[in-house]
């Protein structure tokens, strides 16, 4: 049994475009995606994919204006509001993308011990501060007298001492250097290997190889692939879809070279694949009906014509 | 024309000296890569050369000569959170407008739509906001472009598109450019030479 499955979430923003007339924007829409104790799944994909809000939906911290239908299951059962309250914190844990998230008014060394459930908290802070290099004074400062780097790794550090089921790690790595970057992939990779279950949000497709299991790409608020890591090499060949190939050749490491156009218009979506307008593989087909999620090769994919 | 830093130094009022006896040449055409650590002064640096802040000590001089005031810079400068360099109550073709009028070619280039000029910053997304930016700072009048970890927070399709529209543009124009980016593999993939601005930091003797 998976320990967080999401299936067809999909999330509406209401907006009001002048008097009382609403308009909606379709951010994510039947996005499926499925999280295995022990394992570490890579989010990856364009900007404004609707990767953090997917963090966001899991945890029930969603902005009041927004729409939700579909489900979360957390350990087999419903994730319903009062449950993602009980839980988050808890068993589910955020490292958020923003370092706005910190509580200016609190030393920050105060702030990671809150979420030390048992055992001794101080220790447990020092422990994995002296792990991301901050210095001993740190822990009595205050989130303005960080940098951001520093900001971040105080972030983590909250997650990590958490012993929690699931954490959501929402790019929890720019503006750190690279020494640091590789301590928190690999601490990522120990929790994990003790049956945690990491998602881990990022741009760096590169760093998220070195240390995930599956790689889920998003498209448009959508999952179009999940992969296995393996398969991301060579000139993609291997992947399954075709943004996916995209993205990957798009790597400054690989050729460089993007596709033209940019993601759809969340209130203006098209009514068949959301990638058929930019795909060079496009067909009448795919125009008419979204494609559905289905199992290809060891993976998954939403594309009629993948192979 | 050639961006010269000679012996720059800088810190804000009586603080710490951020970095001092800076030397960077960049000539036209060329394409530098700036790398350091986090919180090296890196981003301070590139607002000292397009004039955002005014060197302490040293100075900085384009062919020869300080720079003119109350004309459009020849250097200029792309942030890396688009949404904190626009003005949120202005519409995005004013925006545009501040780097002069406007070169279709260019926006088509970039991949801006036409409807998007007529939106408000925050009903655009950050790989929207980015395009603006770099359109905005490719006037006619921009000799050195700036770019301070201007891709970072794009996915690689986005950040492919917009690196393409400025390679063209440096070498069509003889434009020069400094990137700074923590990414080894982007600046390896766009420069012709590498400085470690670390390593050029003479503040510790």
């Amino acid at each position: 049994m998976s320990i967080l499955e999401v299936e067809d979430l999909s999330i509406s923003f209401k907006q009001y475009t002048g008097g009382l007339k609403q308009k909606h924007h379709h951010v994510i829409t039947d996005l499926t995606v499925t999280l295995e104790a022990g394992e570490i799944l890579a989010v990856v994909g364009a900007s404004g994919s609707g990767k953090s809000l997917l963090a966001h939906a899991i945890l029930g911290i969603l902005p009041s204006n927004a729409g939700m239908s579909g489900t979360i299951k957390y350990a087999g059962d419903e994730l319903t509001a009062a449950r993602q309250r009980a839980v988050r914190g808890k068993e589910i844990v955020l490292v958020p993308q923003s370092v706005n998230y910190l509580d200016p008014l609190m030393r920050v060394g105060a702030q990671v011990r809150t979420s030390v459930k048992q055992g001794d908290a101080i220790r447990a802070q020092r422990k994995v501060f002296q792990r991301y290099h901050l210095k001993s004074d740190v822990e009595n400062m205050y989130p303005f007298q960080l940098s951001g780097g520093m900001a971040r790794r105080t972030l983590l550090s909250t997650a990590m001492v958490s012993e929690a089921n699931v954490i959501i790690a929402d790019e929890p790595t720019p503006g750190m250097d690279p020494a640091v970057i590789v301590e928190a992939l690999h601490h990522f990779r120990e929790l994990a290997d003790n049956g945690c279950a990491v998602m881990l949000i990022t741009h760096d497709i590169e760093s998220a190889l070195k240390i995930a299991d599956k790689i889920a790409v998003f498209y448009a608020g959508t999952t179009v692939e999940v992969a296995p890591v393996d398969d991301f090499f060579g000139n993609g060949e291997a992947l399954r879809h075709p943004y996916s190939k995209a993205l990957w050749r798009a790597l400054p490491q690989n050729d460089f070279i993007p596709i033209r156009g940019s993601q759809p218009d969340p209130s203006a979506l098209p009514s068949g694949c959301l990638f058929a307008p930019r795909c060079e593989k496009a067909t009448l087909e795919c125009g008419q009906a979204r494609p559905e999620m289905r199992n290809l090769r060891n993976g998954m994919v939403r594309c009629i014509h993948a192979t | 024309m050639q961006l010269e830093a000679k012996d720059v130094g800088f810190r804000y009022e009586n603080g710490p000296w951020l970095f001092r006896g800076i030397n960077v040449t960049i000539e036209p055409g060329e394409i530098v890569g700036l790398t350091g650590p986090s919180g090296c002064g890196k981003t301070s640096f590139c607002k000292v050369l397009a004039g955002y802040e005014k060197p302490v000590e040293g100075s900085i001089a384009i062919h020869g000569s300080s720079l003119l005031k109350n004309v459009y810079h020849p250097v200029q400068l792309v942030f890396q959170h688009p949404e904190k360099a626009v003005n949120p109550r202005w519409k995005m073709l004013k925006t545009l407008r501040e780097g002069g009028p406007l070169d279709q070619e260019l926006l088509e280039s970039l991949g801006i739509e036409r409807k998007w000029l007529t939106r408000w910053p925050n009903e655009l997304s950050g790989g929207e906001l980015q395009r603006f930016c770099v359109a905005r700072a490719l006037g006619s009048g921009t000799h050195f472009l700036i770019a301070d970890e201007m891709t970072t927070m794009l996915d690689a399709i986005t950040q492919a598109q917009i690196w393409h529209v400025v390679l063209e543009m440096a070498k069509k124009r003889g434009m020069g450019i400094l990137v700074v980016s923590h990414e080894a593999k982007l600046v390896q993939r766009l420069c012709h030479r590498i400085i470690d601005f670390h390593h050029m930091n003479g503040r510790r003797s």
